[in-house]
């Protein structure tokens, strides 16, 4: 392409020419009707125009991109004012008029056409000095003002620059284009105004009125916009009309223009939503482009989602990496570029993308092939998980519009409504999450499950808070969260989303233990068995709270030791002031068996001050402090069968809260307390497990009347026995486990001592 | 005071290698070289069975008047090496460990990009990032 030198005005007017011949926003306009129409419109010869065409370049790329079309119209202009067509003289020509062209059909363009004109005639050419044809014929109004060659054609509008508006500022952009009147009133407050003579424009004024109030209408959601100007112009004076028209050619904005090329991601942008502002006169859509420039639309997320399909057809499956690569290689971006986007996108880092990833990252390949660049961070819009991290709150640099016109989907500026509401309930999602605070990428940091823990005392506190959300959540981050919930539990921002969202959908008491569960950090193997010995005991803890939710077992059996503690105790706190109450046949036996394991230790190292008391304390008083408080280490022990898991989970709780070697020590430490501890008490945990035992049987004799109840509680006590019997094998078996480790580690670090000295 | 932070691969080439550039890199690449001979003899001798992270951080490599080596192999025979300075403070070995951890946790990520290939030099700049902020951080 010869390049092309273009006075402002011919800038702006080229630009707005394009944005209304590019109906698709694909930024390259097809010779389709509008590109012929206008051509035709110049009234030049169909030879002359077809000579256009190739010099152009058109055919040689089969329709016309930005510059083909901008070369077209100064051809055109050329045509127009008898010169030769040569290529040469694209840029040789000085102070050429703008290219007229005579449509009979769009008025609205036609007047904005003409007002341009007029503007553009007056002030956009003061130094151009000669008569420009700027009068487009055309415009009754602007014969006035014309003085050459205004051939009036009443019946005709004349496509004036109405571009150069939009070019200029991209608040200009929309209300130019806003079909019939917009501009004016928009923010072109243009300077210009005092160039525009003032006078003949009667009739402009009154369109301007008519359209003044379309377009502040449109102007007001459009200050939202990034663009400071919007608001900077206030709706130019009705009278000088021609305000609109005189794009601060002759001000800043005259120095951007030559900036705005077609990788100009301001100046797609503004031309798309203007030409589909002109085509569709949206002004809603309009409105909803200016947001954040990272939004899928709707179109576009469902072109994403079709792809994946044809990936994986599981919505909630997940791409392999090596699949994903082979998509994306196909987008023919460099590899480096292509690596970059992966990074951002798979969020969890587990070289599989999810929908929510593969959409993030199909989002950044489209921006990326129309010229966006990359950001350094993934942008909130694109986080799977909806939740606002750290540094999510980067918006892209990138202007302020999306371009969406180079996604595969027609994107048009048809921003779904829902897409504000979903924007909406992403923030507040965000909010609520301030302060998780989820480090994505670190499965071993043991924070996010204090976050996790505060997480889950926003749940409770704010269940409701959240539900609302929930429904509006998008379903692909659900999907997303619910399937990455199960692979990658050790992903802290999955597991927070995904224990959140399980909140939702099960039950709002069970937010907490659940998430606490899902958020754990991945235990050592013999936790998964305690967390089954224990959720089966949960379930047992359920049996006899009988409000718990029903769903709660599901998340148990997941469910990591860290996630037991709070959950008695909120139950007993909350919902299940009833476990207490419900847990009638149990609480005499209660506090004797679970004594057996550790409160009698903890009541022993209370009295005594053990050094071994003090994690156990320490950790019931972390679980308390987890559980809001909820409930004194008493009543946790008399929480019956979850003592001994109190205590281990106590334990393993404050696991959570402190880096990984810590929980390894202290679980051994209390571990260590808790055998000989244990030993020491087993003779006594067997007299206390015969005790209830012979108790349970005495009692019906004794009680003799709720046979039903009473064998009823009977069988819970004996499963809980079972259950607990097996807990405590299981606990010592893991107990012998970490200490043969303990012991191995010591020597080895004997053996290292020497060496470290050097 | 991190000063050097380099990443060779099994075959002992380097992956990727980063210093504080006020000063001599030569001499820094130089120090990387050498150290993966100490490397190697640690990564011989501690051939204990029990594949723990405690393995894999092979500590104090080879200090020197200005400057102290930290050594890092993976399980992959992938070695990490720090280079950090004995003026600064000396670091704990937690602080070390840490250090070893974070990067290798960035190396993970790094090899889970699919676009990435093994044997190609690290351009990521999500590593890029962790290793200025250990280098910024440290010194």
């Amino acid at each position: 392409m010869e390049s092309l030198t273009l006075s402002d005005v011919e800038q702006k007017y080229y630009s707005d020419l394009f944005i209304y011949c590019d109906t698709d926003n694909t930024k390259k306009v097809a010779s389709n009707g509008r590109v012929l129409d206008l051509f035709r419109a110049a009234q030049l010869p169909s030879e002359v125009v077809l000579q256009i065409t190739e010099l152009c370049g058109a055919t040689r790329l089969g329709h016309f991109g930005r510059s083909q079309f901008y070369i077209a119209l100064k051809l055109i202009a050329i045509a127009q004012s008898g010169l030769p067509l040569r290529v040469e003289s694209l840029n040789s020509v000085k102070d050429l008029p703008l290219p007229r062209f005579v449509v009979g059909k769009n008025e609205a363009e036609a007047r904005h056409a003409a007002l341009y004109q007029d503007a553009d005639s007056q002030g956009l050419y003061p130094a151009a000095g000669t008569a420009l044809i700027p009068r487009p014929p055309g415009r009754g109004h602007q014969n006035k003002k014309a003085p050459p060659s205004s051939t009036s054609l009443p019946a005709h509008e004349v496509i004036q620059p109405l571009a150069p508006s939009i070019e200029t500022q991209p608040e200009t952009t929309s209300p130019v284009i806003s079909p019939h009147q917009s501009p004016p009133t928009s923010p072109h407050s243009w300077r210009k105004h005092k160039r525009q003579h003032s006078g003949g424009n009667t009739d402009r004024q009154q369109v301007v009125a008519a359209s003044g109030a379309v377009w502040t209408q449109f102007r007001e959601p459009q200050t939202g916009d990034g663009d400071g100007m919007w608001s900077s112009h206030s709706p130019p004076p009705l009278p000088s009309q021609e305000s609109w028209v005189s794009f601060t050619a002759d001000t800043p904005p005259s120095s951007t223009l030559p900036a705005m090329h077609p990788s100009s991601v301001q100046v797609d942008t503004t031309i798309r939503t203007v030409a589909s502002a002109t085509t569709t006169n949206e002004i809603q859509r309009q409105s909803s482009s200016y947001d954040d420039p990272w939004k899928i639309t709707d179109e576009q997320r469902q072109y994403y989602i079709n792809q994946f399909k044809t990936i994986q057809p599981d919505l909630t499956g997940l791409i392999p990496g090596s699949a994903a690569k082979e998509f994306f290689t196909k987008s023919k971006l460099p590899i480096l570029e292509l690596s970059h986007i992966w990074e951002l996108s798979d969020f969890d880092k587990d070289g599989a993308l999810t929908l929510d990833e593969f959409c993030a990252a199909f989002h950044l390949v489209v921006a990326r092939k129309n010229g966006y660049d990359l950001p350094e961070k993934l942008p909130e819009s694109l986080m799977p998980k909806l939740i606002d991290l750290d540094d999510s709150a980067e918006v892209p640099e990138p202007a302020a519009e999306v371009v969406y016109s180079a996604s595969p989907v027609e994107v048009t500026p048809n921003k779904s409504p829902s897409m504000p509401s979903l924007n909406q309930a992403w923030p507040e999602m965000n909010q609520s999450n301030e302060d998780t605070a989820i480090v994505h990428p670190v499965p071993i940091r043991m924070t996010p499950s204090k976050i996790h823990m505060q997480e889950m005392e926003l749940k409770r506190t704010g269940s409701d808070h959240n539900h609302p959300t929930s429904p509006l959540l998008a379903k692909p981050p659900e999907l997303s969260e619910e399937t990455k919930l199960p692979p990658t539990m050790k992903f802290v921002a999955a597991n927070t989303v995904g224990g959140k969202r399980q909140d939702f959908i099960f039950s709002p008491s069970g937010a907490s233990p659940e998430a606490l569960k899902v958020v754990a950090p991945p235990p050592p193997p013999p936790r998964p068995q305690q967390s089954h010995s224990r959720s089966s005991s949960l379930d047992m803890n359920r049996t006899f709270a009988a409000p718990s939710a029903p769903g709660q077992p599901q998340p148990s059996t997941i469910a990591f030791p860290p996630a037991v503690p709070p959950r008695p105790l909120p139950t007993q706190g909350v919902p299940a002031g009833g476990t207490v109450l419900t847990a009638t046949t149990s609480p005499q036996q209660i506090p004797q068996q679970p004594n057996f394991a550790d409160f009698s230790q903890f009541q022993a190292f209370a009295a005594s001050e053990q050094p071994s008391s003090l994690p156990e304390i320490d950790k019931h008083s972390e679980v308390e402090k987890i559980s809001e408080g909820a409930g004194p280490l008493r009543a946790v022990k008399s929480d019956g069968p979850a003592d001994e898991r109190t205590t281990a989970t106590a334990k393993c709780s404050s696991g959570p809260l402190a880096p990984p070697p810590k929980p390894v020590r202290r679980r051994l430490k209390s571990e260590d307390e808790l055998r000989p501890e244990d030993e020491q008490l087993g003779p006594q945990k067997a007299g206390a497990i015969a005790a209830p035992l012979t108790a349970q049987p005495s009692i019906p004799r004794s009680i003799g009347k709720d046979k039903k109840a009473i064998q009823a509680s009977i069988r819970r006590n004996k499963e809980t026995n079972t259950v607990l019997a097996r807990l405590n094998s299981e606990l010592q078996q893991q107990l012998k486990d970490l200490l043969e480790e303990r012991i191995s580690l010591e020597v080895q670090l004997e053996q290292l001592r020497p060496f470290s000295h050097l | 005071m991190a000063v050097c932070i380099a990443v060779i691969a099994k075959e002992n080439y380097p992956l990727y290698i980063r210093s504080v550039p006020s000063q001599n890199e030569l001499k820094f690449h130089y120090t990387v070289h050498t150290s993966l001979d100490v490397v190697e003899e640690k990564v011989s001798a501690v051939g204990k069975s029990i594949g723990d992270q405690r393995e894999l951080y092979l500590g104090l490599l080879y200090p020197t008047e200005d400057y102290k080596v930290y050594g890092y192999v993976t399980n992959s025979k992938v070695k990490f090496v720090i280079v950090v300075d004995s003026s600064n403070t000396s670091l704990r070995d937690n602080e070390i460990r840490s250090m070893f951890r974070k990067l290798h946790n960035s190396f993970t990520d790094v090899m889970c990009n699919p676009f990435y290939n093994p044997g190609d030099p690290i351009q990521s700049k999500a590593f890029n990032g962790i290793v200025s902020g250990m280098m910024v951080q440290t010194g």
